[in-house]
Formats: structure tokens, sequence, C-alpha cells
């Protein structure tokens, strides 16, 4: 990054954009693993105090409810030349955090949704918040060694995926199905922010999730 | 990898306990930052050097100006100096005040219609 030192003046810098993009979806179905097949550094791991600001706000019972939780994430880096840098966060797995996302869910590029064939179940909460906030995301679906292969429309049906989103087979350790899944993102996310709102129905959101498969 | 390794005095670490400072100690009981809008992936790049006899600057926030001297973001700053996110943002701050480090804003939502943006990460993407 030497272009970014010395174009330094009197403090104004020069500096990358920076991009933010979310790994979701069930404990252990392979965020950290897809951040780390990604990344050009090692996984690092960052304490955030999270707070449900926002949430409430018409509350008339006067009680301060606010409630913060520290969660770990674990994210890595892709510099993209000199003028952009995605990072990429593992978010918290457990469920009970979802209503503290809104902080790091804002300004994000989008999410990848990680689902696991095993535990389908799992990743409901992530697609319901993603659908709810609109943010653009596609599911990767992880296949792990042993896991009985379903087809993407078998999948697509017992998440109850509206048929705009996205989804594609991935194994989170391999590097090249890792970019491929990024990929697949950025150009889901492009098409929703900037191309015709046509086809875009996808504002109602899909039919109610419920119970387990 | 610990930033503070080149200034060995810099954190009070007991042998068993590990670090025996706790967060809010480093910025004096505060829990926001004075200005700025910290998020995540705000880069932070050191604009002016110290060495470590100058300024009266504590080891973690010398320790942070050292780290920057490449751009680094918050969420890399906390973890490369063990911190809290919410702690390193007010520290932060702080060197901003003082005139250490410049920051970038991070894109807000808006800024994501940009097509150029799409484009240039697709590529780079593809070029990994």
């Amino acid at each position: 990054m030497d272009s970014v030192r010395s174009n330094r003046d009197a403090g104004r810098v020069k500096l990358p954009k920076a991009i933010k993009i979310l790994v979701a979806g069930g404990f252990g179905a392979g965020k950290t693993t897809l951040v780390g097949a990604v990344s050009e550094i090692e996984p690092l791991r960052t304490e955030e105090t999270l707070s449900d600001r926002g949430i409430g706000v018409d509350d008339l019972s006067g009680v301060e409810t606010k409630q913060t939780t520290t969660v770990a994430m674990d994210f890595g880096r892709i510099t993209i030349g000199d003028d952009y840098r995605l990072y990429l966060f593992g978010t918290p797995g457990q469920e009970r955090f979802w209503f503290l996302w809104d902080e790091l869910a804002l300004g994000a590029l989008g999410a990848v949704v990680l689902a696991d064939t095993r535990r389908l179940a799992d990743c409901f909460p992530s697609l319901d918040y993603f659908e709810r906030r609109e943010t653009p995301f596609i599911v990767a679906v992880n296949c792990f060694d042993g896991a009985r292969r379903y087809e993407l429309d078998e999948v697509r049906l017992g998440l109850t995926l509206h048929e705009d989103i996205p989804i594609v087979l991935c194994d989170a350790r391999q590097r090249e199905s890792g970019k491929e899944v990024l990929i697949a993102l950025v150009e889901h996310a492009m098409r929703m922010r900037l191309g015709t709102r046509s086809s875009a129905g996808s504002a109602e959101p899909a039919a109610e999730r419920t119970g387990t498969r | 990898m610990s930033i503070f390794d080149e200034q060995p005095e810099a954190q009070w670490v007991g042998d068993e306990a590990g670090p025996i400072v706790r967060p809010y100690v480093l910025t004096r009981g505060r829990t926001e930052p004075t200005r700025g809008r910290f998020d995540l992936i705000t880069l932070v790049v050191t604009i002016r050097q110290v060495s470590s006899r100058e300024s009266g600057l504590d080891p973690e926030c010398l320790a942070i100006v050292r780290l920057c001297r490449q751009a680094q973001s918050v969420a890399e700053i906390a973890a490369h100096t063990n911190l809290p996110a919410g702690t390193v943002r007010v520290l932060l701050s702080d060197l901003l005040d003082q005139g250490f480090i410049a920051m970038q804003e991070p894109h807000s939502e808006t800024d994501m219609h940009d097509e150029m943006l799409y484009r240039a990460v697709l590529d780079g993407l593809r070029a990994l």
C-alpha cells in the first residue's frame, strides 16, 4: 500500500474503499471455513458489543430496555487492487443474537447464507432476517463429506426460497469454490440494486417458514 | 503475533491472569467515541509518526499508530491489539483529535448503487 502513504498530504489521504460482506448460517455450517478459504490473511477474531438500539422505540412504558451483547466474529480480507478491500465477516451463529444484527448488516454489500443439508432449519433465521431487511443474499449449500446430495430445487423447496434468490453448491474448504460463491453474490447484489426492478417481485416475502424438516 | 512485542512494557500482563487492565480503564471510562463514525470496516491510516518517547501516548495508542502505518480496518486493529472494538473506537477518536490518524468512512447503504464498484469487485474476484 505504498501508494496510500505517498498520497498523503495535510490529512487528506487516499484510502481504498472498504466493502463488507456477511457470511451467515447455522452453527457449524462452515462460515469461518469459507472466510478462511478466500481470505488473503489468516482469519482474525474481533469482539463487538452490539445493542438493540432502535428496537421497541414505540414502547410507551418509558422503561429503558436497551440490551447489549458481546459477540465474537471471525473475519478475513481480500484486497482488490488499490481501490477496494473486501472484508468478510462470519457472523455469530446463535439465533438469539439475530435481533442485534442491524449494526453489522448496515452498509453491507450483501450476505452469503451457508446451508447444511443435514440441518437445513439452522439457516432459517438468517434467511428471515435478510429477507426482512432486504439485504441482497444468496444461499450456498455447503457439501459436507458423507452428507446426502440433494438437487438444488429440492433445497430451494425446503427453504421456501424465492425464485429470484440464487442458490449454489459449494465446498467451503476450497478457495475456488468460495470465489465462485462470492462472485454469485456480487452479481446478485448488482442485479438487485441496479437491475431492472420490473422482475423484482422480490419485495414480497417468501412463504412462511415454520417447523423443521 | 502481537504488535506489543516491539515494546515489552506496553501491556500489563499477569503471569497467569493474562491482561489485567480492563478495557474501560484504557478509555478512562468512556464508551462512546468523541467523533468519527467508526464502523468495523472503517479504514484508518497513520498520518503522523511518533517515537515511543514522544507524546505521552498510552501504549495501546502507540501500538495503534504503529500498526496503522499501513491502512487497517477497525476490526483488524481490534484483533491485533486484542482489545474490544468498542474500546478501539474510543482510542481512535482520541488519535483522530490529536492528528495522528486519518480515516475513511465506510460506504453507506446508498453508496451501494455504484456500478463501477460492482464491476471492479467482480473483475478482482475473477482474477484471484
